[in-house]
C-alpha cells in the first residue's frame, strides 16, 4: 500500500530528529513519512532508539533538532497533551493502567479528555451513565467479554494479556488519527497474540493509522505495509518488510558483524 | 493440624442495598442511611449538648477547623497524589486575607469569609503552580517551606502588624451562627467531596495519582487538573483560616504555625487515608483528646506520640476503613 500512496501528503513526517541524552546519541537524524491507514512498523534491536523516537514525536521528551509534521502542521516542541489533543495517541511499554480504578472506569479519563468530548459529543454535559457505557462498548470490541466480570475487576488485578487490551483500550477512547503502540505484543503467551492481531486489523480497517514499535516480527510482518530499521540512533532501512529484513545492514544490526 | 484462616463475606444487607432496590425495605434504608445520619445529626446536636460547657463548645469549633484541612490534605494526598504539607499556609493566607478584608477594608464579616476563602485560594493555586511538576517528597518539602517563609517575611518586614499580628476582626453576631457556620460548612465539603471524588473529573484526578503519564497521552493537561485539585483543597483551607481569624477575632503570625499542618495529618492517618470520612473522625478523635491532655502540661505531647504510635503499628489502616469493614463484612474460619 504505501508504495503506491507516496503521492499523498503523508499523515505524520519526521525531518531530521536528533536526540542525545549527555553524550549518549540516541536519535541521529531520523526521517520517515507514514501515510493514512497504514501499519507502519519501526524494528531495531534493543537500544537502538525506537522508544525514544517515540516519545520525541509525541512531546513527552523535547527533541534536540529536526521537526515533527502532522498533517502538514509543525508540532515540534508542543506539550504532550496537545499532541494527544490534535490525535496522536500511545500505549507505553510499562504498562501502567490506572490501578486502583475498575477496569471500565480506566476509560473514563481519555473519555473525559476534551478531544473525546468534542468528537463523542458528550460537550457540554453528558450525563454520568453515558460514559460508563461507551467505556464498556469500547471493552467489548477490545475484547474484554461484556456480560463476565472481567470489566469491573480493578485494573490492576487483570492478566497481562487484558492490561495490554486496555491499553489499547485507552488510546481509541480518546478517537485518535494515529496510535503508537509500543511493544504490544511482549509479553503476550501465541494465543494471546493471535488474539490481539485481530483488533490491530480492525483499528487498522477503522481508518485508524498504526506505528508500531515491535520486537516479535513474525507477528509484525502480518499486519505491517512497511517498516523502518533503526540501529544505534539512526535509520538503516525502510521499506516492505520482507525486504527491510533481507537488506545486509539490518542482519548486520541483528546477528552482529563478522569480525575479520 | 488443621490450618485455618479467616474469611470475610459481604454481608446479605451490603449486597443487597448496592442497587436501586435498596429502597424498597425501610432496613435496607436504614443501613445506608445510619452511618451518615450518625454523623450529621452527632455533629448537628453537638451544640446543644455542650450547652453547659462553653469551653467545650470552642473545642468543638477548632475540630471543625483542623476536619476541613485534613479532608483537603486527604483528597490531595489520596486522590490526586500530591502529599501537601501546606495546611498551615492554607489558614495563614486565609486568616490574613480575611484580616485584611475585615480591618483594613473594613468588609462585614459574611463577605469578608467567602470572600478571603475564594481569593486565599486563587493566591495559594498561584504560590503553589510552580510546585506543581514536583512529585512526591518535593512537593510536600516545598509545601512545608512556604508557611515558614511567610512568618519570616512578615516578622522581617514588620508589615500586617509584624509579630503582634491584626486585630480587631469583627466576631460573629451570637454563638449559635458561629457554631453552625463551621459544623454545615464542615459536613457540606465532607459529602461534597465524596461525590466529586467519584464523578467523572473526580477519576480523572484519581488517575493523575496512578499514572500522570498516561493522562498526558490522553490528551488532558495534568498541570491543569493539579491545580484544580489544589484549588479546591485550598478553598477549603483558607475557608477554615477565615473562619479561625474571625473565631478569634485576630490574625496572626500563629496561624502559619506547623500544628495545622501536622495534626489533620495525624488526624487522616488515624481516621483512615482515602475515605474522607476518616479525616472527620481523626480530627474528632484527636482535637479533643489534646485538649484533654493539656492538663499533663508539656508531657502531652509524649502521650500524644504513644497513641499515635500504637495506632499506626497496630491499626496502620486507619479507623474508618476498619469500621467499614466490619460495617460490610462478617467473618468466619474456615479451613485451608
Amino acid at each position: 500500500m504505501g508504495e503506491g500512496m507516496s503521492g499523498d501528503i503523508p499523515i505524520l513526517s519526521t525531518k531530521g530528529i536528533s536526540k542525545s541524552f549527555g553524550g549518549l546519541q540516541a536519535l541521529i537524524d531520523v526521517s520517515f513519512e507514514v501515510y493514512r491507514g497504514e501499519v507502519f512498523g519501526i524494528i531495531g534491536p534493543n537500544g537502538s532508539g525506537k522508544t525514544t523516537l517515540i516519545n520525541c514525536i509525541t512531546g513527552f521528551i523535547k527533541i534536540d533538532s529536526g521537526t515533527v509534521y502532522f498533517k502538514e502542521k509543525n508540532i515540534t516542541g508542543w506539550k504532550a497533551h496537545k499532541i494527544a489533543h490534535e490525535g496522536i495517541a500511545r500505549t507505553f511499554q510499562i504498562m501502567r493502567p490506572y490501578y486502583s480504578l475498575p477496569a471500565y472506569k480506566n476509560l473514563i479519563i481519555p473519555l473525559w479528555s476534551p478531544r473525546a468530548r468534542k468528537i463523542g459529543g458528550w460537550r457540554g454535559g453528558g450525563k454520568h451513565g453515558d460514559r460508563d457505557t461507551v467505556a464498556v462498548d469500547i471493552l467489548e470490541e477490545i475484547g474484554f467479554e461484556r456480560d463476565s466480570k472481567v470489566p469491573y475487576k480493578i485494573a490492576s488485578t487483570l492478566p497481562t494479556g487484558y492490561q495490554k487490551r486496555l491499553e489499547l483500550a485507552r488510546c481509541i477512547a480518546v478517537r485518535p488519527e494515529i496510535i503508537f503502540c509500543d511493544e504490544v505484543f511482549s509479553g503476550l503467551s501465541m494465543s494471546e497474540i493471535a488474539g490481539m492481531l485481530p483488533l490491530i486489523e480492525k483499528m487498522k480497517s477503522d481508518g485508524i493509522t498504526l506505528i508500531m514499535i515491535e520486537h516479535r516480527l513474525r507477528e509484525l510482518f502480518r499486519v505491517a505495509d512497511r517498516v523502518m530499521a533503526l540501529n544505534f540512533g539512526e535509520k538503516i532501512a525502510e521499506g516492505e518488510p520482507f525486504v527491510v529484513i533481507e537488506d545486509k545492514r539490518v542482519k548486520e544490526a541483528y546477528l552482529g558483524t563478522e569480525e575479520v | 493440624m488443621e490450618m485455618m484462616r479467616r474469611e470475610r463475606i459481604d454481608r446479605g444487607i451490603k449486597v443487597r442495598t448496592e442497587g436501586i432496590y435498596a429502597i424498597s425495605s425501610i432496613r435496607e434504608v436504614l443501613y445506608l442511611l445510619g452511618p451518615r445520619l450518625i454523623l450529621i445529626v452527632g455533629m448537628i446536636s453537638l451544640p446543644f449538648i455542650l450547652e453547659l460547657a462553653p469551653y467545650w463548645k470552642r473545642v468543638v469549633n477548632i475540630m471543625c477547623v483542623y476536619s476541613l484541612i485534613a479532608l483537603s490534605f486527604d483528597f490531595l494526598a489520596n486522590y490526586v497524589g500530591l502529599v501537601c504539607l501546606g495546611g498551615a499556609f492554607f489558614v495563614g493566607i486565609g486568616g490574613y486575607i480575611a484580616a485584611i478584608f475585615n480591618v483594613y477594608l473594613s468588609f462585614p464579616i459574611y463577605v469578608s469569609i467567602p470572600l478571603a476563602t475564594i481569593c486565599g485560594a486563587i493566591f495559594c493555586t498561584l504560590m503553589l503552580l510552580p510546585c506543581l511538576p514536583l512529585r512526591g517528597v518535593y512537593f510536600a518539602i516545598v509545601t512545608l517551606m512556604y508557611p515558614l517563609f511567610f512568618t519570616r517575611v512578615i516578622e522581617a518586614l514588620n508589615i500586617l502588624g509584624g509579630t503582634n499580628g491584626i486585630t480587631g476582626l469583627s466576631s460573629f453576631p451570637n454563638q449559635y451562627v458561629e457554631e453552625y457556620t463551621i459544623i454545615i460548612v464542615t459536613l457540606l465539603f465532607l459529602f461534597g467531596m465524596r461525590r466529586f471524588v467519584t464523578q467523572d473529573i473526580g477519576l480523572v484526578l484519581r488517575g493523575v495519582k496512578d499514572n500522570d503519564q498516561a493522562v498526558r497521552a490522553s490528551g488532558i493537561s495534568i498541570a491543569y487538573m493539579k491545580s484544580l485539585a489544589v484549588f479546591i483543597a485550598s478553598v477549603m483551607g483558607c475557608f477554615a483560616g477565615a473562619y479561625i481569624a474571625h473565631l478569634y477575632m485576630w490574625s496572626g503570625i500563629s496561624l502559619f504555625a506547623l500544628d495545622f499542618s501536622i495534626i489533620p495529618i495525624a488526624s487522616v492517618v488515624i481516621g483512615g487515608g482515602g475515605t474522607l470520612v476518616g479525616a472527620i473522625i481523626g480530627s474528632v478523635i484527636l482535637v479533643p483528646l489534646s485538649e484533654i491532655l493539656r492538663a499533663f502540661g508539656t508531657f502531652r505531647i509524649v502521650i500524644y506520640c504513644i497513641i499515635l504510635t500504637l495506632v499506626i503499628v497496630f491499626k496502620s489502616e486507619g479507623l474508618m476503613i476498619y469500621l467499614q469493614r466490619k460495617y460490610h463484612q462478617f467473618e468466619r474460619w474456615v479451613k485451608v
